[in-house]
């Protein structure tokens, strides 16, 4: 059966010129010169009238006339280059992250030009005041001032009101909470002093504060953006789709958003099913490991349900979408997934819980200072200015900083350490962690299977084992094509479906394929069985000789016991808790050297038992890929899958690791544990300076200039203090790489 | 306000418009894109092959590439 046609149309857009439009994702650019390569190639082509890639985000972006070419020159020619692309599916990408990100971009220029051209004028008034500044001259400087400010904080302040709304619309209180009302009774004071042509105005301070808080949310926000450019790349070049059947028989390529239920999809054998349904024509078995965790292989025929994820090994299936039905996995999953997240959003931030205390203490601090002055007999306005003078210096700019630029340099170290983050907060949930859950099927052992080592076949013999496997479409002859690196297929070769592939070389027949195929006797088969439990075998023949058997299984992750020996001796309570049967899972803990394993669990077991560790005090990370895990994911204090992990689990998790190492949960720990320690440095870094400057103010004795020294004095410290998180970290990250 | 003052009358909006032009060119270049692509750009200076000769004859241009 010949490949089905791709449905490119999903993936066109219309530019405003009538041209056609196109966004992919480029996997192998890695430097300047592929970029030349790339576009160079395909302006030679007829009809292309742009191709520009994108040399941070690995994007290409190629418009190209509509009478004149089609797409598939287009990634046939990048193929040729030796380039994976895969076209971005419109309706996915999401433009969302950018928009807020511009946002916030445009926030911020409106307050630096702001915060210069006050600052310009208030230095005039500083020096004024203490020199022989005439009161017109200042009123004019503070009426101008008050010109510039007015319309800056209500258009760079918004990002914070809005939050600081939503938050208290919610009943919670929240970072922005405090930052608004500083912001606003700033304004506020200064125009009402600038009103009555006194002295001193706070302008200067308000929009400082709204741009040094700017730079913080700003850089947050490319680094999380970087790292979800980078997942949605890799989300596209899984190249995700389904061979529909249209009416008149054919099988059509489409992108996953263009299936709706009802539509009939035909996977072919060693494909991955990339929808759920249920089997209409056709038996096979099916993989499922990526989505039980059990490893045997399950035989499906005609109305049994298969999932997203599992992959076909023989057979061809022609399998109907249904949509998730009551009372099968994928139905109990989402319901244990939905309970799950809600459990999760009652977690509070470390920054909120900081303002949480900070708020109602420095409000408290203000209202006292405005009684105690009015009752030493001072008039109500002069008091007033003090107390929200002392709101204005203790206005939470480190505070507001303090987390965020943690976070900052946080992700970039995780960005480098193969670990993309899902979520900010992540990083503070990591460092409270003592006990790991590990799934063990795909994120212990790899996710693909392989062939071991432990095998008797020569060089030669390997070779053309790798080589007759190329010619069969079951899993495991991938799994042996790939381990031998064969490239090229034997020509004859004879291939029946589920039993194995012969082929005559020089004369002398060459088997490949299931023991009974190759006549193995069962003695031996039953031994190998019990030597290596969680294993299949294929068994390969050729000529008079004795057939041999490929142990063919899904083996430990690179480094996988290295891991798990560090992270017990770092203290970590291991444990492991796998869909798979007893034998296969018991076989695995023993190789790990770990004590507490659960094998066999359906997804509600693995969530009751890791409620029940946190019912103990126990924080809880869940390292999990499969289906069955996603719902566990969630329920856990917080979690990391693998980046070959399934779609919902990946969503549900907090973080994703790349690579087949399973290293980077190491470094993720080692990490965040140090930026909780540079996060609570921040945090009493921004208490001390509120306890010096607070009796000052209170006192009366705080100006403009004094109070904008102070802002951004400790906002500096602030940052800077973060800044050494990678100082910290840079030592533990060099020796991981050399282990 | 004295004299020596009065001066500051044309200044001061002066400088504020030579401000707002740049925040007004800064928006333009965020809006068109400029900032889109941070790394390809300082590559691209150095790449000849959309000189006229190049284009005619891309085989030369190789050569005397690097």
């Amino acid at each position: 059966m010949s490949a089905p046609e791709r449905d490119w149309a999903a993936f066109v857009t219309n530019t405003d010129e009538g041209k056609a439009h196109m966004d992919l994702a480029v996997d192998g650019i890695t430097c300047a010169a592929c970029m030349y390569e790339i576009e160079y190639g395909l302006r030679k082509l007829e009809g292309v009238e742009k191709a520009r890639v994108n040399l941070s985000s690995h994007r290409l972006s190629v418009d190209w006339d509509d009478e004149k070419t089609n797409p598939s020159p287009i990634v046939d020619r990048l193929q040729r280059l030796g380039y994976k692309a895969y076209p971005f599916d419109p309706a996915q990408v999401k433009s969302r992250g950018d928009a807020i990100c511009r946002e916030i971009l445009r926030a911020l220029a409106v307050s630096g030009f702001a915060a210069m051209n006050i600052m310009l004028l208030s230095i005039s008034v500083w020096s004024g005041n203490a020199s022989d500044i005439d009161p017109e001259t200042r009123s004019f400087f503070h009426w101008i001032s008050a010109l510039i400010a007015l319309p800056t904080v209500v258009y760079s302040g918004r990002i914070f009101f809005r939050s600081a709304y939503m938050a208290m619309k919610a009943g919670r209180l929240n970072m922005d909470v405090p930052i608004t009302i500083g912001v606003l009774l700033a304004t506020g004071l200064s125009m009402w002093q600038t009103v009555r042509d006194a002295e001193d105005a706070y302008f200067d301070s308000a929009v400082m504060l709204l741009f040094f808080l700017l730079v913080g949310r700003y850089c947050d926000h490319i680094m999380r953006r970087k790292t979800r450019s980078f997942a949605e790349n890799l989300a596209t070049l899984k190249a995700e789709s389904a061979a529909k059947i249209q009416e008149d028989g054919s099988a059509l390529d489409v992108p996953l958003s263009r299936l709706s239920v009802g539509d009939r999809v035909l996977v072919r054998a060693g494909e991955r099913i990339s929808v759920d349904g249920r089997i209409s024509t056709g038996t096979s078995e099916v993989d499922q490991s990526l989505v039980t965790g059990e490893t045997l292989l399950q035989h499906v025929g005609e109305g049994d349900l298969v999932y997203a994820g599992t992959m076909n090994t023989y057979g061809v299936l022609e399998i109907e979408v249904t949509a998730a039905a009551k009372g099968t996995l994928l139905d109990e999953v989402n319901r244990l997934l939905e309970t799950a997240m809600e459990g999760r959003s009652k977690y509070v931030h470390i920054a909120d819980r900081a303002s949480q205390l900070y708020a109602p203490v420095v409000h408290a601090a203000a209202l006292l200072t405005f009684v105690g002055w009015i009752m030493l007999g001072v008039a109500w306005q002069p008091a007033l200015v003090i107390a929200i003078s002392v709101l204005i210096i203790t206005c939470p700019c480190a505070l507001g900083l303090a987390i965020p630029a943690v976070q900052v340099v946080a992700s970039g170290l995780f960005f480098n350490g193969r670990v993309l983050l899902n979520t900010g907060d992540a990083i503070e949930r990591l460092a409270t962690v003592d006990t790991i859950v590990f799934d063990k099927t795909g994120t212990l052992t790899m996710p693909e299977t392989s062939l071991s080592k432990k095998h008797a076949l020569s060089e030669d013999q390997l070779e053309l084992a790798g080589r007759l496997a190329l010619s069969s479409s079951h899993p495991l002859s991938h799994a042996i094509a790939r381990a031998t690196g064969a490239h090229q297929a034997l020509p004859d070769a004879k291939e029946s479906a589920g039993q194995g592939v012969e082929a005559l070389i020089n004369g002398v027949c060459a088997k490949l394929g299931s023991p009974t195929f190759c006549g193995v006797p069962a003695e031996q088969l039953e031994q190998a069985k019990v030597q290596q439990p969680d294993t299949s075998f294929v068994a390969f023949q050729s000529g008079g000789e004795a057939a041999q058997l490929l142990p063919v299984g899904q083996f430990m992750r690179e480094g996988a016991t290295e891991t798990i020996q560090k992270l017990k001796y770092a203290g970590f309570a291991i444990e492991i808790l796998s869909g798979d049967h007893k034998g296969a899972v018991e076989h695995a803990a023993q190789v790990l050297g770990v004590e507490s394993w659960q094998a066999a669990m359906k997804p509600q077991d693995k969530i009751d038992h890791i409620e029940e560790l946190k019912a103990k005090g126990r924080k809880v990370l869940m390292v999990g890929d499969g289906l069955n895990d996603a719902p566990s994911l969630a329920a856990a204090n917080v979690s990391i899958s693998p980046v070959s992990a399934v779609h919902v689990s990946q969503a549900a998790a907090d973080a994703v690791f790349l690579g087949d190492s399973l290293a980077p949960v190491v470094s993720a720990l080692t990490i965040s544990k140090k930026a909780r320690w540079v996060m609570n440095q921040n945090l009493a870094i921004s208490v001390v300076y509120n306890l010096i400057a607070v009796p000052f103010a209170v006192l009366g004795f705080v100006t403009p200039l004094l109070a904008a020294l102070a802002m951004s004095g400790s906002s500096i410290i602030v940052t800077l203090n973060a800044v050494r998180l990678r100082m910290l970290a840079g030592t533990s990250t060099q020796s991981n790489q050399e282990a | 306000m004295n004299r020596t003052m009065e001066v500051l009358i044309y200044l001061i909006p002066v400088a504020l418009v030579l401000g707002g032009t740049g925040l007004v060119a800064f928006m333009w270049s965020l809006r068109s894109g400029q900032y889109d692509d941070m790394e390809g750009p300082k590559w691209r200076i150095l790449d000849d092959g959309d000189l006229q000769e190049n284009i005619a004859s891309p085989e030369a241009a190789k050569r005397k590439a690097p």
